[in-house]
């Protein structure tokens, strides 16, 4: 079968990037097996004081798409803090390239597995070449667990078996463990489903009047409803520019030392409202009561 | 860019003569064949020259020996299927792990509807475990399909002897000669066969045309129930320039038979010893000694076949490969996987399949630009000799290839 490949994969595959093993690595993680039909080994090399990923090679045995995948992931991370470099998903690898098959998305996911394996044996976690493989096995044709499978269902928000075989191959053997597949699938879309819907990022600039709305449309249905489950609330003080400030108030008041809070509100708000966005924590007598 | 095109078991060039032959009935040879005037009964005659021309190619006793269909496909579904139809006490077939999908599909189908299917076993070089199918054989049994020779492989089975086996139990005997017919002689006059498939564009003959040989006497029941066309047994107004196409490629195919087993042959060998020669840790798939003149499958080690056949094509050579990239699946070929190939040379298979039309050029074009894309790809493998495999399965399960 002809695959539809984009010109950017194709140039990704014709002429891959930083090829080879690397001597010596700070982390080096190996996924897939050639029983599966890809495997795939990626080597990075990090700055110890700025946590920048210096170099980044690979090795891979597979079909194009997967040698696309690795030599663009390798693009991609070199330059980024190893923080920065995790946030990578499969699906940036495939926007990275132009697209890849739907048929092959399990290429993509193979590298982001490859990268998190490589910084975990740069950090020294015991872990084995199954690294991600924790969790019940559901398909033994490829070695897939349900961990595996719930998480490449939230991440490229999937909706059927057969897209859930695209992206980890579950599924694509003897098929047996399709109805398997369903349940966790029917699983996940509860459980997400229970969950406030996430709404995309506006776009290109925002007017002040309109990031305002929007900060305060994310407080009141992303962040107060998740504080208040926890017994704490949070309270809008002022908005200025990018900097916004809040203040903690019940229990979170408490806990903010921990710094977890803080740290997840800001983030929810970059994630819905702008990557520029700072949050100042006000700390007035009066809110806390 | 030259083109050499290798995978003539996926499909061949149609044959200039051939075209030639057709194209009057594209044209202003419209007729029916079933109309009275001579408009269209002309037409007829020249089916039934055609069906002559294949019949004398498979060495048919009789020219109604021949059904037209419009690929091998439907000449593998009728067949079954009318043999399960004309046994109605019999309720299992008998066939083969490495069938083609026209077949494998089929009978999994009938699975699902109640039917006893039995898939017999392939060894390591691809050949047909007899024993299980001298076992399986019964009273019960409505037909035995085995195909002629493997479309991947080119491993020719025992057919004969197998139709012969098939006769002893009462069974109907069905061979998908698809990939045989023209590369090996035939002779039906001689033969024990019932049923035997063929296909017109494996031959040089234009997609959308096939037939099915029926013995005489052989208990038949339609597929494609119409009018009164093929004496009754397959509706439909007949593919005339498709039909007569054949016949020209059939006869093309009588004529270039002694070439197909000397030249191709010598060109298919000295391709295949040229590359275990100069390329390391390659084998090649499936018993070397009873085997189609024109096919060769060989696999590349520590390296897979979709990245294989990419490069391939910028270089302009035409092949195709059992890895699980290319069939569109997860998995690798289903007759390599029945043949108990390791995985780490499962995945890195490629067929390099000839015709009439190739020449040494071709061949000396694979040999020079072929091992430079194998030692490549293996510069990005990360397994090698010094780098093997870990441990883990290295077959994938027969069991799968039941699918």
């Amino acid at each position: 079968m002809a695959w539809d490949y984009s010109e950017k994969l194709k140039d990704h595959f014709f002429n891959p990037r930083n090829v080879g093993a690397m001597s010596d690595a700070d982390g080096k993680g190996e996924v897939g097996s050639i029983a599966c039909g890809d495997a795939l080994t990626f080597f990075i090399k990090v700055n110890p004081k700025s946590k920048i990923i210096e170099k980044a090679t690979f090795k891979t045995f597979g079909c194009g798409s997967a040698i696309a995948s690795a030599s663009a992931l390798t693009e991609m991370v070199i330059g980024k803090t190893i923080e920065d470099a995790l946030k990578i998903t499969n699906q940036d690898i495939a926007e990275f390239l132009g697209g890849i098959p739907q048929e092959k998305m399990h290429c993509s996911v193979m590298g982001r597995e490859a990268l998190e394996a490589a910084v975990a044996a740069m950090r020294g976690e015991q872990r084995g070449p199954d690294v991600h493989d924790e969790g019940a096995i559901v398909c033994h044709c490829f070695g897939v667990t349900d961990q595996k499978i719930e998480r490449a269902i939230r991440e490229n928000n999937l909706r059927t078996a057969e897209q859930v075989t695209n992206y980890t191959k579950a599924g694509g053997g003897c098929g047996s463990c399709v109805p398997e597949i369903e349940a966790i699938l029917a699983k996940v879309r509860e459980e997400e489903s229970r969950k406030p819907v996430p709404r995309p990022k506006p776009a290109g600039k925002m007017t002040q009047l309109k990031k305002i709305a929007l900060i305060q449309e994310t407080i009141e249905h992303e962040i107060r409803p998740v504080l208040q489950k926890d017994g704490g609330d949070l309270e809008l003080v002022d908005i200025d520019g990018d900097t916004v400030h809040v203040t903690l108030v019940g229990h979170c008041a408490g806990c903010r030392s921990a710094g977890f809070t803080a740290g997840w509100i800001q983030d929810k708000m970059r994630e819905l409202v702008a990557d520029s966005i700072v949050i100042a924590f006000d700390e007035t007598e009066g809110a806390a009561s | 860019m030259r083109t050499v095109y290798l995978d003539n078991n996926a499909t061949t060039a149609v044959a200039p003569e051939v075209l030639e032959a057709m194209l009057p009935f594209l044209r202003e040879r419209y007729g029916n064949p079933s109309s009275m005037h001579a408009f269209g009964g002309d037409v007829g005659t020249d089916v039934e020259r055609a069906r002559g021309e294949l019949a004398a190619l498979l060495g048919a006793e009789l020219t109604s020996e021949i059904l037209f269909t419009s690929c091998g496909t439907e000449s593998d579904n009728t067949a079954i299927l009318s043999a399960l139809e004309a046994s109605p006490d019999r309720k299992q077939v008998i066939t083969t792990r490495v069938e083609h999908p026209a077949v494998l599909s089929l009978v999994k189908h009938l699975e699902r509807k109640g039917f006893e299917i039995v898939r017999i076993a392939v060894d390591r070089d691809g050949n047909l475990d007899m024993v299980e199918l001298r076992a399986a054989l019964s009273t019960r049994t409505a037909i035995v399909s085995v195909m002629w020779a493997n479309n991947e492989t080119g491993v020719v089975f025992p057919v004969e002897e197998i139709a012969r086996m098939a006769h002893e139990v009462g069974a109907i005997f069905h061979t998908d000669a698809v990939q045989a017919v023209g590369k090996l002689p035939m002779d039906m006059k001689r033969s024990s066969i019932d049923l035997l498939s063929l296909s017109g564009h494996k031959l040089h003959a234009p997609k959308g045309v096939g037939a099915l040989y029926i013995r005489r006497g052989t208990k038949f029941r339609p597929m494609v129930i119409g009018g009164h066309q093929e004496r009754n047994r397959r509706g439909g107004t007949e593919n005339v320039a498709g039909i007569v196409a054949l016949g020209k490629a059939a006869e093309l195919a009588g004529r270039h038979l002694g070439d197909e087993q000397t030249r191709v042959r010598a060109l298919r060998d000295k391709l295949e010893q040229g590359l275990l020669e100069r390329v390391p840790d390659t084998i090649v798939n499936g018993s070397r000694e009873r085997r189609l003149p024109n096919t060769t499958n060989v696999s590349f080690e520590f390296v897979e076949g979709e990245a294989i056949l990419l490069l391939l094509d910028r270089l302009g050579v035409c092949a195709s490969s059992g890895s699980a990239c290319t069939s569109g699946s997860l998995e690798p070929s289903h007759v390599l996987r029945a043949m108990g190939v390791p995985f780490t040379f499962a995945h890195g298979s490629v067929r390099l399949s000839l015709s009439r039309y190739n020449t040494d050029e071709d061949v000396a074009h694979v040999l020079r630009e072929l091992p430079p894309v194998i030692a490549r790809l293996r510069e990005i493998s990360p397994f090698s000799r010094e780098h093997p495999v870990p441990d883990g399965p290295t077959t994938c399960p027969t069991t799968c290839g039941a699918k």
